[in-house]
């Protein structure tokens, strides 16, 4: 059985701060789903278990504006479930139905899968600064000598496509930091994957008043039908004025060691006809800065036509 | 079997003749240890912990299991998945990947399909805990278990408790309306055997008989 840890329970968030204290040996248990697992290998090795499921946070709200607050402790499959976000962000609602099984769902927290680990073995032993053999999932973006493996979450790959924010509470103060600031590329602190500080909880994603997100789509490829982590993933929003792209955003996932936006794809689908030629053309450019393996040369050109796939299921619906 | 007219003899069931046989084995693993070399197999011997072990740091945990509370003394770092077979005695529920890769461990918490290898007992406390065991009524099979037998929805029958219980939570979700969805809802439950046609089958016809 692995380490011994002490648990308490706390039903608030001030509670919940206050006991965790900064402590690298005190975790916070949402669903359990990453912690129990890693807790497991050894990869965490808690003192001490905050058990946070009582803390009110797992409001799920849309507003006329367009804009909308998911409480980190709303489950995978609340939000999935949401109807009102199902219509206003398909690509958040796609992105959590596409990822792991109904029963992970059922437990994992929003706040916590942003907080999940890439499944590699860098990051699932006790040591990781153990060597690790190149592989066909690793990731084409940035890659440093420690770590080549893709951030895992695909909700995250939505939210970056949709700039969303991610609330923090430390001690009194809270601060709101963009999805694009709260993952960093891992380089020589492969554990480093946000900027998160010590003692901080994630109290909820706000999501920006973006009509026109109804025209987004997530696309994910994988080896197996279901229940499979992304080989290559694409979140594609965009906004069209008679057949014309107007705006896009895109984000890509198994392909970085964060969740990866393109802004040279992004500027080149503006105000170009939404076709398939000219997606083809503007998705080009994601080959832009991919570096490759033996094992994973296929991932540039699997990313291209992901693009394109999506961009012609964003367009359909934002037309 | 057991019907009616043939009782199975007081106090004895499958699981107390494997539990006494476990027991048996233990013993006769052990004994070559005492002859003196390395005895290969003595670990397994090792594992065995005195009936009624309380480790140090065990604390009460009441859990509600299949609608009835019972109180155990576990430490906090059990999973649920362990307390229900080491500490309850329903071992129903199978230890897979005990990583939640493969749903053999699959319960209802409050109604909700969760793997119970990456819930804590400590943290399940307060909340109604539906293992397989809790699925029959009396003798009568729940209509999910009745269409397992019924279609072949088994080889080897050690994922089948999970796929069961999986099984009920997508047809009450409202995830059993065709085959491509009942696949996708059920993929959180892997088969080795490869049983999958017969399990397609078995939710299809599980979905149809459903009672109240």
């Amino acid at each position: 059985m692995s380490s011994p840890f002490a648990y308490e329970a706390v039903k608030t968030e001030a509670d919940a701060l206050r006991v965790q204290g900064g402590s690298p040996s005190t975790m916070y248990l949402a669903g359990g789903t990453t912690l129990i697992d890693l807790w497991k290998l050894g990869a965490l090795q808690p003192l001490k278990v905050v058990d946070i499921n009582a803390i009110p946070l797992a409001r799920i709200e849309v507003s006329a504006s367009g804009a909308a607050t998911l409480g980190a402790m709303a489950r995978m499959s609340d939000a999935a479930a949401h109807e009102e976000l199902a219509e206003r962000f398909p690509v958040v609602t796609e992105s959590l139905l596409l990822a792991a099984s109904p029963q992970i769902r059922n437990m994992a927290s929003l706040g916590g899968n942003l907080l999940q680990r890439p499944r590699s073995w860098t990051y699932r032993n006790p040591d990781p600064t153990l060597p690790e053999a190149p592989g066909r999932t690793d990731a084409i973006f940035g890659l440093s000598a420690k770590t080549q493996a893709p951030h895992p979450s695909d909700f995250a790959v939505a939210l970056t496509a949709l700039d969303a924010s991610i609330r923090l509470r430390r001690g009194a103060g809270e601060r709101l930091v963009r999805v694009s600031d709260f993952f960093r590329i891992p380089g020589d602190d492969p554990l480093r994957l946000t900027t998160m500080l010590p003692g901080e909880l994630i109290t909820a994603i706000e999501l920006p008043p973006m009509l026109w997100a109804r025209g987004s789509t997530y696309v994910k490829i994988r080896d197996r039908t279901s229940y499979q982590f992304a080989l290559v993933s694409v979140a594609a929003v965009l906004r069209l004025e008679d057949g014309v792209v107007k705006d896009a955003r895109i984000a890509a996932g198994g392909v970085g060691t964060k969740p990866w936006r393109l802004p040279l794809v992004e500027a080149a689908l503006a105000d170009q006809p939404a076709d398939e030629a000219a997606f083809a053309a503007a998705a080009a450019l994601c080959r832009e800065g991919a570096k490759t393996h033996a094992f994973n040369a296929a991932k540039p050109e699997l990313l291209e036509r992901t693009i394109v796939r999506a961009c012609l299921v964003a367009a359909s619906r934002g037309a | 079997m057991s019907s009616p007219e043939n009782p199975p003899p007081e106090g004895s069931s499958r699981r107390t003749f494997l539990t006494q046989l476990t027991t048996l084995g233990a013993g006769v693993v052990a004994a070559p240890a005492l002859l003196a070399k390395p005895a290969p197999r003595t670990v397994v011997a090792e594992r065995v912990l005195p009936v009624g072990y309380v480790p140090p740091g065990a604390l009460d945990v009441t859990l509600r299991l299949n609608g009835a509370s019972r109180t155990f003394k576990l430490e906090p770092r059990t999973t649920l998945l362990d307390a229900l077979r080491e500490s309850a005695g329903l071992c129903g529920t199978k230890k897979g990947c005990d990583h939640g890769q493969c749903g053999a461990c699959t319960v209802h918490l409050d109604g909700k399909r969760v793997l119970s290898c990456l819930t804590l007992a400590i943290a399940a406390q307060g909340r109604e805990i539906t293992t397989i065991e809790g699925l029959a009524k009396g003798d009568q099979l729940h209509p999910m278990q009745q269409a397992f037998i019924e279609c072949d929805g088994f080889q080897c029958g050690f994922c089948t408790p999970g796929q069961i219980m999986s099984a009920t939570a997508c047809v009450k979700e409202g995830h059993a309306k065709n085959d491509e969805e009942i696949r996708e809802w059920m993929s959180g439950n892997l088969c080795r055997c490869g049983a999958y046609p017969g399990i397609l089958d078995a939710v299809k016809l599980g979905a149809k008989t459903k009672s109240a």
